[in-house]
């Protein structure tokens, strides 16, 4: 809404309101009749501009929004898929899931192969220490030169193996980069139509003011039993009572309880 | 020993059996909300449940609550791993009777020690 359009049609209303005193002073109540029309008419059009004017920036809000998206470069090609917020919230989930799978793979691969490396470290250590002692046999020293050499082996190429796994792992985070790129996109979104919305809002409140209607607004009845529900992660638990902070907290409520 | 994990995130499900089966529980089964999971208790003999709560369709509190109303069922351990921390809810599970509450994010500490401390009181 512009100052100056409202202002404009302000000065009309006052030339027009003035046209009419002087019509109903003069007897000319025909004359009157039409001017009161006109200001009906101006009213209405004032209406219709400025909620023309609200949707049109909605829209734009909306379009822009799509088109940040096509021509970003980088991860453009892959983002431009997606025309609005929830296919890019989706595509955060799908790329988090992904990557966190990922990762589990990797580490349920490395596992065993630490847990054998271990396992053969621990064996030859027994053999190891006999031979410190002094209590080995020629031939079993023979097996043990053997196994060593077997386990120097293996120990480089698994631990190879290891660091391969590990340096994928660091590689699959890089969702958190694409994923938070796609997020600020979306909250940039819902900033602005909250800012439409405010200003939507006040039109509303303009529009009333100026249309003289008075609604009978009624504060929602209070629910007589209030049902638990569900409301996700708790995004800031140090600045709310009604819940806890972790696992402590939990437990110490629990025993409270006579758990 | 035969547990059922119930959550609608398949990641959440495979952290959950991965650190089962490092404490030894290697039978498990998975199930993505409480509609899929009934039948499933129901059908088969589980010793245990681990579930979320906040799911679609069927969620974890009204499985822990269906379940302590199955003649079947009913004495079933449960143990609620979920997001969930108000403490209303924690009461609610309680009173529906829940063997064991632990919140996300958790170690492999924490949801060790509730399995032991229900699978302790179990057994005694």
């Amino acid at each position: 809404m512009g100052m100056s359009d409202s202002s404009g049609v302000q000065n009309s209303l006052v030339e027009q309101a003035k046209e009419l005193l002087l019509q109903l002073e003069s007897g000319h109540p025909v004359d009157a009749m039409q001017t009161i029309a006109n200001l009906h008419q101006n009213r209405d059009r004032f209406l219709y501009e400025e909620v023309g004017k609200l949707t049109r920036s909605l829209h734009t809000a909306i379009q822009n929004f799509a088109i940040d998206a096509e021509l970003d470069s980088g991860a453009a090609n892959e983002m431009s898929r997606m025309g609005d917020a929830s296919d890019r919230l989706n595509y955060v989930i799908e790329k988090t899931e992904s990557a966190a799978n990922k990762t589990m793979d990797l580490v349920e691969d490395t596992i065993p192969l630490s847990a054998d490396l271990g396992d053969k470290a621990r064996s030859l250590k027994a053999d190891w220490q006999k031979l410190l002692r002094k209590e080995m046999k020629p031939e079993e020293f023979r097996a043990l030169t053997k196994e060593m050499d077997l386990f120097l082996d293996f120990a480089s190429g698994e631990t190879s193996k290891i660091d391969t796994n590990l340096s994928n792992i660091l590689l699959a985070q890089d969702y958190q980069d694409l994923t938070g790129q796609v997020i600020k996109r979306v909250i940039t979104l819902v900033q602005e139509v909250e800012g439409n919305l405010v200003d939507l809002v006040r039109m509303a409140g303009a529009i009333d003011n100026l249309a003289g209607f008075k609604h009978d607004i009624q504060a929602p009845e209070a629910k007589g039993e209030r049902d638990v529900v569900a409301e996700g992660p708790i995004i800031n638990p140090e600045k709310r009572e009604d819940v806890v902070s972790g696992q402590d907290e939990v437990d110490d409520l629990l025993s409270s309880l006579g758990f | 020993m035969k547990i059922l994990i119930v959550d609608d995130f398949s990641t959440m499900r495979r952290i959950i059996k991965n650190l089962l089966r490092d404490l030894g529980f290697t039978n498990t089964q998975e199930a993505d909300d409480g509609s899929s999971a009934l039948p499933l208790l129901k059908s088969s003999d589980f010793d245990f449940l681990v579930t979320d709560w906040n799911m679609p369709g069927m969620t974890g509190i009204e499985l822990l609550k269906a379940v302590r109303s199955d003649a079947k069922l009913k004495s079933l351990p449960v143990l609620m791993v979920t997001a969930e921390a108000k403490r209303e809810q924690i009461i609610e599970a309680a009173q529906a009777g829940v063997n064991g509450y632990v919140v996300k994010p958790f170690t492999a500490q924490a949801l060790k020690e509730k399995i032991e401390k229900i699978f302790d009181r179990v057994d005694a």
